[in-house]
């Protein structure tokens, strides 16, 4: 009898200590802390009211391009009855995503505008997270004469057809190279790769003629979340012309022969061993390794990244490095055997939204109007090394006048963009298992089954294809 | 107080005091604990998400997340994790390592019992994430341990990529063994010396005394001691998340990380409130086992 009651209270008190982890699984019960000063507005004397904006501060604080700008254009902002309030979430990236899903969720912790991924906008929009914009925007000029490219506009069109937030940048992504290492390796300075193996020939050749330098980055594990998936599996899959999804049928393709020659590039860089060492690709820093100490430390031959990492490199970035724009060449990710178009890239980019449960829905939009007009826009992307996404500043002499720019904007002549489907972070997540495992040592054979397991049971079997 | 109220109002009065008492802190468990518990139970039978259209509309969705859960291969290799986890840095490392210190510690001077006792609680006292951050610098690639091979001339090895369980392994024995010690040395301290002492006298090897005095004397306290630190490592997580995170590939997966991934890098809570049960079930039967253990 005793020990029948020692032995109930023992696992009473297992069950209390296990249980203090599911704390956090609470759902919508526990809204998680948001670092959003949600409601201080309220208390105040006058009318004053105070618009929220809430956005990514990747650990550098108030020295981060977008907080600078963000305090700059609201000090400047005409109407003195809002007061702009920078609330910035310190997370990694994927973390963001989770906690402004958290804090969209209920009227106490949303902010008044967020600036929202166009990858995860579609998912926040079919959460109801976010407000349509069509009305108002119909009555902005700025959107209906054609300041806006009008191929970006489709990045922020959820798959219901309604917009759901501004664009106020975009990226392109393609090869950027070391040319001092390229001329010691007896490669062309000028170089213009035809087809992957023209890609591969080059690593191979850093390889043999410069042992102390890394030949090839591209981000491969998990760790570095959407970066893997975008700057590498998808620059892949789509240089084979297939795509991830197929808009006129509605399905995901979760086997073929595109998938396997682009795992099979990402097994070619690692079984050569022409790619970083894995203990350092695999690490959620990697983004960061390559683009603010291997590349500009010479170290690193090629890299397959996306336009902004020049963005590092001026006076004001996380790395600065005045000789880049002599030093760094950025070439176009050519398609698997040169194939039409040639070459091939992905657009993405952040929008500025206003969430359902805003209170100030009204100040907020006159906010971003005035926020992401040609003037203010230019700034931000100018400051933080994007490019525009508006037509005027594109022309801009101000603009064009940065090195790369240009030539990382006329790529987007080709630019694709990811699956505007809410399934999409999901598959993503799904993706870079899959590229992590085939890194590596996983045969490409074996981690694409394991993909089409794993994408089929979370889009459906009737959305799902094997071609 | 209560015999006088037994005396006034009779025995019937008395037995609604007890409740009375009672109340906020069975208050604070139903709202607490049980609320909560019933509540992930619940949403394990739900698409429960934090964004995409499942997030708009909860719908029940029955044995699925159960039924995708026992298919998911990573399961399986996240409960292997676990258990190998567990028992390197919980079952063989804390426990024995914080019994063999407390043993060695026995009897001996004040101040070697202070000096070894305050090394040992340097890791125990330090906040998890500062531990996880101290030993992801030691066991680093240009970490203090590459320097010291490298020092006598050995190649560096890459440990958190080469040997990644055997990383947060130690780092979880180095964390959590003073507690164990504690333990133990309050124990070991109540086996009465005038027992050992009659042992000698009769002539009894000191493995002798060890086995038949000692460890039946500190029975109890094993058992007890292993199930706290049992359910304290099988939630770990901080630590293993700054470390590896997980990896490299799912090497270092254990079911918190992956309920975390599910939940929060998937967005899909309704599968992490039933990886959460999971591993609230295995809590179970693993106290049930060393329950089940110390009857014997």
């Amino acid at each position: 009898m005793k020990s029948g009651k020692r032995g109930l209270s023992l696992v009473l008190m297992s069950v209390l200590s296990v249980s203090l982890l599911f704390g956090c699984s609470g759902g919508k019960n526990s809204p998680a802390e948001t670092g959003s000063p949600g409601k201080k507005a309220e208390g105040g004397q006058t009318a004053k009211k105070t618009v929220n904006v809430t956005f990514r501060d990747d650990g550098v604080g108030e020295n981060g391009a977008f907080y600078k700008w963000l305090k700059e254009v609201a000090a400047s902002y005409p109407d003195k009855n809002v007061e702009i309030k920078p609330a910035p979430i310190q997370a990694s990236e994927g973390d963001y995503f989770a906690k402004i899903a958290l804090a969209l969720k209920s009227k106490d912790t949303a902010p008044d505008i967020v600036t929202e991924d166009t990858f995860i906008l579609n998912s926040d929009a079919s959460a109801g997270f976010l407000e349509p914009l069509d009305d108002r925007l119909a009555k902005w000029e700025d959107w209906t004469n054609g300041s806006f490219i009008e191929a970006m506009k489709k990045g922020v069109t959820a798959s219901d057809g309604k917009v759901y937030g501004v664009p106020y940048n975009t990226d392109s992504r393609g090869l950027w190279y070391n040319k001092q290492i390229f001329k010691q390796a007896g490669l062309p300075e000028d170089w213009q790769p035809k087809t992957w193996e023209d890609v591969l020939n080059a690593a191979r050749t850093i390889k043999e003629k410069a042992p102390d330098v890394v030949p090839i980055w591209m981000n491969m594990g998990k760790a570095t979340g959407e970066a893997t998936s975008m700057q590498t599996y998808e620059m892949l899959l789509y240089g084979t012309g297939e795509r991830l999804y197929d808009d006129a049928t509605g399905k995901w393709t979760v086997k073929s022969q595109g998938i396997l020659d682009a795992l099979g590039f990402v097994e070619t860089v690692n079984k050569e061993k022409l790619g970083p060492p894995l203990s350092k690709v695999l690490n959620g820093q990697a983004g960061n390794t390559a683009s603010r100490e291997y590349l500009p430390k010479g170290k690193l031959a090629i890299s397959l990244d996306g336009s902004w990492i020049s963005g590092n490199y001026l006076d004001t970035g996380a790395a600065p490095w005045p000789e880049y724009k002599d030093v760094l060449g950025f070439a176009p990710m050519p398609t698997s055997k040169g194939q039409e178009p040639g070459s091939i890239t992905l657009a993405g980019g952040w929008a500025l939204s206003i969430p359902s449960n805003s209170k100030n829905k009204d100040e907020a939009w006159a906010f971003i109007q005035y926020a992401l007009g040609k003037e203010n826009t230019q700034k931000l992307v100018i400051a933080s090394g994007n490019i525009t996404v508006r037509a005027d500043v594109a022309k801009d002499p101000g603009y064009t006048k940065m090195p790369f720019n240009e030539i990382a904007t006329e790529y987007l002549k080709n630019a694709e963009f990811r699956p505007a489907q809410d399934k999409y972070p999901e598959v993503s997540t799904q993706i870079q298992t899959m590229v992590e495992s085939v890194a590596t040592g996983t045969a490409p054979a074996d981690a694409m089954n394991k993909y089409a397991q794993d994408v089929t049971r979370i889009v459906g079997a009737d959305h799902a294809v094997e071609k | 107080m209560s015999s006088l109220s037994v005396d006034m109002y009779g025995k019937s009065r008395k037995s609604y005091t007890w409740l009375f008492f009672l109340l906020p802190s069975i208050a604070i468990m139903l709202l607490f604990f049980i609320y909560p518990i019933l509540l992930t139970f619940f949403y394990s039978f739900t698409n429960l998400a934090l964004t995409g259209e499942a997030a708009k509309e909860l719908k029940f969705i029955g044995f699925d997340n159960y039924t995708r859960m026992f298919q998911d291969p990573t399961v399986r290799i996240s409960i292997w994790n676990t258990l190998i986890f567990l028992i390197g840095s919980a079952v063989i490392g804390q426990q024995v390592l914080g019994f063999l210190i407390a043993l060695l510690m026995k009897q001996r001077n004040k101040t070697f019992r202070r000096v070894i006792g305050t090394i040992v609680l340097a890791g125990w006292v330090t906040p998890e994430i500062v531990c996880a951050l101290c030993l992801y610098s030691f066991f680093g690639d240009d970490g203090t341990l590459n320097a010291i091979i490298g020092f006598f001339g050995f190649s560096e090895v890459t440990w958190l990529f080469t040997v990644p369980m055997l990383t947060i392994i130690l780092a979880n024995i180095w964390h959590g063994t003073a507690f164990s010690m504690l333990v133990f040395q309050a124990a070991l301290d109540d086996v009465p010396t005038e027992i050992e002492e009659a042992a000698v006298v009769d002539g009894a090897s000191k493995w002798k005394i060890f086995t038949r005095i000692i460890l039946p004397y500190i029975k109890g306290t094993i058992t007890t001691n292993m199930m706290l630190v049992t359910l304290q490592t099988l939630g770990v997580f901080g630590l293993i998340y700054a470390m590896t995170g997980g990896g490299p590939g799912n090497s270092t997966t254990t079911l918190p990380i992956f309920m975390y991934n599910q939940a929060f890098v998937n967005y899909q809570l309704g599968y992490g409130t039933a990886i959460s049960l999971l591993l609230l079930l295995i809590g179970i039967v693993l106290s049930l086992l060393y329950i089940r253990s110390m009857k014997e």
